[in-house]
Parts: structure tokens; C-alpha cells; sequence
């Protein structure tokens, strides 16, 4: 196992996996089985998986289907004069609300700022794979250490730090300062928040594209150049096909958690630029309006999964 | 790598150059940071002199040691249950058959995707109602607190584990537990001996991804967490939003230092993974290994 095969996260939708092996402990014997017996066994091995996965099974279903069905359920709540959620008087008030200008503004600016971090960490990544699956094996493994390492560290403290960079009192404003110029005004805005979703998520990027870029046969691009295609053609015609899988994990793995990005907004952005994931959040933790939120979270989810489907049928075309 | 298929001088030229970008841009701002906390000002900007000053007013912060004494029991508990049943669930998935797999397998992926603040909001309104439930039926009265962050921390972490196991799970030939069991191994001396040595990397890895999961979580923590249970990365998030502060950037940088040796370990536990899966690829080496114990 090289280092690239922690999987931090495994790719959305991931294609269900190969059929299983044969269960663990059936022995192969050469003395024809009868076919009751073979059934009766293969029944008692389905029973023991059945068991094996019950304890995760029960707690999954009642710690996430069980809450997702709740929210569903919470979306076409009201509230009383008090503000509390009562579950009754079920109406579409929530939905309803989802297009109204204040939403409409909020989720355009999460899309946009979610499709120019994917597009940005896509450009400064994939050169960056490349020249990473290109070296030899030795500083290939450095070299992914050193990639590995601010993708474990504290999101959290990743994200502070640009606020300490880009602050009123941080560096950059004092160099700017220091030159003659005026102090810096980025923090609290948009192009700060921008910077910190590509920071946050670019290794996400990397790594699929690394493990598709290192897994390529590249006797195939070797193989175009004898047929005297040029450098660019054999990796248009060639190398960016073969790690199509790469870009188009990688890019789902940016634009979701950019789309829902809590943390990120919060600490380098400003009234102006509230995105999805903080609005949600207000909802719960300020407004107390409990349906509304309900009904974002289902928004986001929904357009998740189409962003997600339609992304891996492009994806699925260009191979 | 060949000749004719690495791209030319220029061109090699520019992707160097982008690596060396990308890797500032990944490391300068953590470099940043931690020298700051050795920074004795009172304001983060304006640089005075080295001291640990900061470091040692974190120590004495009641509410920070709270908060990092809950962060340690949180993610020990979450890591256990969860290393535990996502490893079950790995091996349920990867080696059986039974009725309603194809739906589990759908089901443990969904936690990976879904946004943490879905995550989040699913947890808290489900908390609310079950304490509700269970104070109209059983007169309990519950409220959050750790119990219930752990609870979280768990439901999300067991399908990273699950994941990490699974996946080298699927790298082994199955042929060796068959061999086990053509050798009078029962099933539970199979597993023991056979499939738990070779997947325990995979176990490791996932536990240390559990356990960093759970340090790191701000969204879900913020969400079913009670007055007085927060953890760490909750209360220097509440810190942060109100301003910057130097004791900030020496918590930070503590938290920091302790991701970076969860990485070391877990690289360390890979190395000899590939080590021992080496050996188990040279069978002259391996038989060298056996006879050696033998005697």
C-alpha cells in the first residue's frame, strides 16, 4: 500500500464494488455437495454477514436515515407565535420560500463561488499531480508525504490562519503598508472567502488525480509519440482521457463540501457574503426557524446529487 | 519513465515551478501561524520577541484544558465504537452475501457525502425529538452534552473506517482464509490468525482517521453539543469568530503539531504494512522468516 491509497475520502458514488469474494470459510471439496446442502450452507453464510453487519446497520439507520427523515418530515412543519416548530398544519411555506430573491441570491453566490474553487483547485492540481506522478518512486513518496501532511492538519486551523494573513494587523497589510500603500481590505469578502475554500480543499483535488495520473499506463503515450503525435496531442488524445476518473472525482470532492462550506464563510467572510452553509446554520442556531432550515438542507442535498450525477455522466462520455 | 513521454524542458520548467507554488501556498501559511504563537506581543500583527508566553497562559486557561479534556474523551470513545463496528461492517460488505447488502452499502456511503451541515441539522432535530420521546414515555430527562457528540462523532465516523478497511480488504486474496479454514481453522481462528494480521493496517489507518475526524469537527459538535460540553475546535472556533488573539495561534498551533504526529504514526503503520506485504511477496525471504521462529 503506498501512501496515495489512504483513502481520505473515497469518491462519491463510488461504483459498487467487484462481486464479493467467496465467503470466507466455505472449503473447497473435490466430494460433490448436494445441492441442499450447498444451499443450506450458503443460507447460513448469509446469515452470519446479515449479523456481522446488524450492529453498524441499526446504528446507521437510526443515527442518519432516522434524522434524515426528520428533516424531510421537519421541511413541511410550522411554528407557533413563539417561534418553537410544531409538527402540524403541514404546509409547502418553506419550499415556497426557497425562491425568494433573499434565497435565490444567497445559493447563486454558494454555485459560483463552488464552481470557480473547483475550477481553480482543477488548474493548480493537475500540473501538480503530474509532475508528482512523474518523478521517480523516491521523491514521488516525499513529495506525497508533504501533500498528505495539510491534508490531515485542522481544517479549523488551516482556515484561521488566512484570517491571521490576511487581517487588518497581518503581514501582507504590512508589507502593503510598509511600501506606502494603503492597508489591506480582503478580509470579509468574497475573494478571501475564495481563497480560503481552495486552500481547504485543494488536496482533495490532488490526491485523485495523483492516484489516476499514477495509475496510467503510459506505454500508451509513449506509444502516440512513435505514431508522431506531438507532446500536446499524445496528452490531449491520451493522457487526459486516462485520468478523466481522477478530474471528475476530484472535482466532486471540491464543489460539495465548497457548496455546503460552513466554516470557511464564517471566518474569512462578511455580512455580504453569507453562502448556503452559514445560512443554513443561522436558521438553526439564530432564526430558530427549523422547517425553512430543513427545507435549505434539502435543497443543497438535491442539488448536490445532480450536480454529482450529471458531473459522472460527462465524466463517463469523455472516456 | 521514458524518454518522449515526460514533456520538455520548458514545459518541465513550468511544472516544477507550479509544484514549488503549490507547495508554498500549502505550507506558508502554517509556517505562519506557528511562528506567531512564539510571538510575546499582545497584538498578532507586530512582531516583539520569541517567548512561550502564550503557551503557557493556554496551560492555565480552565476553559481551554476543559474544552481539550472533552475533546480526548469525545474522540477516544467515537474511535473505539466506531473502529469496531466499521470494521465489521467492512468485512459484512466485502466477503458475504445476504439479503438488503446492496441497501447498506448505499447507506454507509451517504455520511461521506453529505455536506456537514446537513449532518448537523439531521442530528440536532433528531436528538430534540428522541429526548422528547423519551421524557414523554420513560419520565428520563436527557439533555446534550458528550454523550450525545460522541453518539454524533460515531455515526459519522463509522463509514470512513468501513471505507479504509474495505479497501484493503479487496487487496487481499481471499485464498489465504480458505487456506486457513482447508486447515482445520475454525472460523473465528481464521479471522483471528489470518484476516485481522493482514488487514490490521487498514484497521489502523482507519481508526487514525476516526480519531482525526472527530478532533476536527467544528459543524456537528456546534450542533448537538450542550452548555458546558464543548471541545476544542468548538471553542476556538466561538473565539475566533469574535477576533484574533496570540493564545488563538498557540492552541492553534498545538492542534496543529498533534494532526502532524496522527500523520507520522499513521505512516509509520504503512511503511510496515508494505514491509510485511513485501515479505509475504518473497516466499525464500518468508520461509527464512517461519523456519526462523520455528526454531
Amino acid at each position: 500500500m503506498t501512501v496515495s491509497e489512504i483513502p481520505p475520502t473515497p469518491p462519491p458514488g463510488t461504483p459498487p464494488p467487484p462481486p464479493p469474494g467467496r465467503p470466507i470459510s466455505k472449503p473447497e471439496t473435490a466430494e460433490p455437495v448436494t445441492p441442499e446442502l450447498e444451499a443450506a450452507s450458503r443460507r447460513a453464510e448469509a446469515r452470519r454477514g446479515f449479523f456481522i453487519a446488524l450492529p453498524s446497520f441499526i446504528y446507521l439507520v437510526l443515527l442518519f436515515v432516522v434524522p434524515l427523515l426528520l428533516v424531510f418530515v421537519y421541511s413541511f412543519a410550522t411554528r407557533d407565535a413563539t417561534g418553537q416548530t410544531v409538527l402540524e398544519g403541514w404546509n409547502l411555506d418553506s419550499y415556497r420560500r426557497l425562491f425568494s430573491a433573499e434565497v435565490l441570491e444567497i445559493f447563486l453566490r454558494s454555485l459560483l463561488l463552488a464552481t470557480v474553487t473547483t475550477a481553480i483547485c482543477l488548474a493548480l492540481s493537475y500540473p501538480f499531480a503530474f509532475y508528482i506522478a512523474t518523478r521517480g518512486p523516491r521523491v514521488r513518496n516525499i513529495l506525497l508525504v508533504l501533500v498528505m501532511i495539510p491534508f490531515w492538519s485542522n481544517f479549523l486551523v488551516r482556515t484561521y490562519a488566512w484570517r491571521v494573513i490576511l487581517g487588518s494587523e497581518g503581514p501582507l497589510s504590512q508589507i502593503s503598508q510598509a511600501l506606502g500603500g494603503e492597508p489591506f481590505r480582503l478580509l470579509f469578502t468574497n475573494v478571501a472567502v475564495l481563497i480560503g475554500l481552495v486552500y481547504g480543499f485543494m488536496p482533495f483535488m490532488v490526491l485523485p488525480l495523483y492516484a489516476a495520473l499514477e495509475r496510467m499506463d503510459w506505454h500508451l503515450v509513449e506509444a502516440a509519440r512513435d505514431l508522431y503525435a506531438d507532446g500536446w496531442t499524445a496528452f490531449r488524445k491520451v493522457t487526459l482521457p486516462l485520468s478523466m476518473p481522477g478530474v471528475v472525482a476530484g472535482s466532486i470532492l471540491v464543489f460539495i463540501p465548497s457548496l455546503g462550506a460552513y466554516v470557511t464563510p464564517a471566518l474569512l467572510g462578511g455580512a455580504r457574503t453569507v453562502l448556503m452553509g452559514d445560512y443554513i446554520v443561522s436558521q438553526f442556531l439564530a432564526a430558530r426557524n427549523w422547517p425553512f432550515g430543513s427545507a435549505l438542507s434539502f435543497a443543497v442535498m438535491f442539488v448536490m446529487l445532480v450536480a454529482t450525477i450529471f458531473y459522472f455522466r460527462a465524466g463517463a462520455k469523455t472516456l | 519513465m521514458n524518454e518522449g513521454t515526460t514533456p520538455g524542458g520548458f514545459a518541465q520548467r513550468l511544472l516544477g515551478l507550479n509544484a514549488w507554488l503549490v507547495f508554498l501556498f500549502f505550507y506558508a501559511p502554517i509556517v505562519l501561524l506557528i511562528v506567531f504563537s512564539f510571538n510575546d506581543n499582545n497584538n498578532v500583527g507586530i512582531w516583539t520577541e520569541a517567548s512561550f508566553r502564550w503557551y503557557g497562559e493556554m496551560f492555565q486557561d480552565d476553559r481551554v484544558m476543559g474544552a481539550l479534556r472533552n475533546s480526548l474523551v469525545v474522540a477516544l470513545f467515537a474511535t473505539i465504537v466506531s473502529t469496531v463496528l466499521g470494521t465489521m461492517l467492512a468485512i459484512a460488505l466485502e466477503r458475504y452475501r445476504f439479503r438488503g447488502r446492496g441497501t447498506l452499502d448505499g447507506i454507509a456511503y451517504l455520511p461521506i457525502i453529505i455536506p456537514d451541515v446537513t449532518m448537523a441539522v439531521m442530528l440536532l432535530i433528531f436528538f430534540f425529538q428522541a429526548f422528547g420521546i423519551l421524557d414523554d414515555l420513560l419520565g428520563i430527562n436527557l439533555t446534550s452534552g458528550l454523550l450525545t457528540i460522541t453518539l454524533a462523532h460515531i455515526a459519522f465516523c463509522i463509514s470512513f473506517v468501513a471505507v479504509v478497511v474495505r479497501a484493503r480488504l479487496s487487496q487481499l486474496d481471499s485464498s489465504l482464509e480458505e487456506a486457513a479454514a482447508d486447515l482445520y481453522a475454525n472460523r473465528w481462528q481464521a479471522f483471528r490468525k489470518v484476516t485481522l494480521p493482514l488487514i490490521a493496517p487498514g484497521v489502523a489507518g482507519g481508526a487514525l482517521l476516526a480519531l482525526t475526524l472527530s478532533l476536527d469537527d467544528v459543524v456537528v459538535t456546534q450542533f448537538v453539543s450542550g452548555a458546558g460540553s464543548t471541545t476544542l475546535p468548538v471553542y476556538v472556533f466561538g473565539l475566533v469568530r469574535r477576533g484574533v488573539t496570540p493564545l488563538i495561534n498557540a492552541v492553534s498551533t498545538v492542534m496543529l503539531v498533534a494532526s502532524m504526529v496522527l500523520v507520522a504514526i499513521s505512516l509509520g503503520f504503512q511503511r510496515g504494512a508494505e514491509a510485511r506485504g513485501q515479505r509475504l511477496a518473497d516466499p525464500e525471504a518468508l520461509l527464512e522468516e517461519i523456519s526462523a521462529t520455528e526454531s
